[in-house]
């Protein structure tokens, strides 16, 4: 299956782009993704272990299961106002 | 959508003060309060010249409408309706707008401040200060809380 990864402000600098399709196995969660985003090396492993996640818009903690063309937003501390 | 309905918007464009409180009201209103949220010009002692506020916009417009529709179901108020503008602000310029509508004002009052408070904790906007010595740095902000269990 394929998920959407968004990264926003810091996360976006350090990933070098706003958002990355990433192929993941069946049953994988949010967990996975990010261990498997830190791993590829590069701006990205300095991607928080836990980071904030958001699945389809709604705030998911990391032992989300994952489907087929989700969006999963990683949410660096939030500064609005 | 009634015609007193909640309502967020995240936007590139100014805000409009008088559009925003119009807007909210209702015939059944006896007041209207606007809080009018604005770019100053410094930071922990440090001059700042400009703001650049990103966001995840679609999200943080169903987060703002959530927001306000706890607000208005806990304090018993008319149509709340939030704005959050993007991109580079000037001092003095707004980021952050929200009418509330009421019959009564002390409810409006507490309507406010809950929509502004958990805004900061948990929308997802994010702000990029330019300072007058020429540095940029993205503003320390909350964690927010994410609940234990999946929503769905």
């Amino acid at each position: 299956m394929i998920v959407r990864s968004l990264f926003f402000a810091t996360y976006r600098d350090m990933a070098g782009h706003d958002e990355l399709a990433v192929e993941l196995p069946a049953g994988s969660r949010i967990a996975d993704l990010v261990a498997g985003l830190r791993a590829r090396g590069g701006g990205l492993a300095r991607l928080p272990e836990s980071p904030v996640a958001a699945v389809n818009m709604d705030y998911a903690p990391l032992a989300t299961v994952l489907n087929d063309g989700d969006e999963v937003a990683f949410i660096p501390p939030v500064a609005g106002g | 959508m009634s015609v007193d309905a909640n309502l967020a918007s995240v936007t590139p464009d100014p805000i409009d003060p008088a559009r925003m409180l119009s807007g909210a009201l209702s015939p059944r209103d006896g007041a209207a309060l606007l809080f009018w949220g604005v770019v100053r010009n410094e930071h922990d002692g440090r001059g700042v010249s400009s703001l650049e506020y990103s966001a995840y916009a679609e999200m943080a417009e169903r987060e703002m409408l959530r927001i306000a529709d706890e607000a208005r179901a806990r304090f018993g108020t008319g149509a709340i309706h939030v704005a959050h503008r993007t991109g580079l602000l000037q001092v003095g310029e707004a980021s952050v707008a929200i009418a509330v509508a009421s019959p009564h004002r002390a409810e409006a009052y507490d309507a406010s401040r809950y929509v502004i408070e958990e805004l900061k904790r948990r929308v997802p906007v994010w702000k990029r200060e330019s300072y007058v010595d020429g540095d940029t740095e993205w503003v320390p902000g909350f964690t927010p809380a994410v609940p234990q269990e999946a929503a769905s």
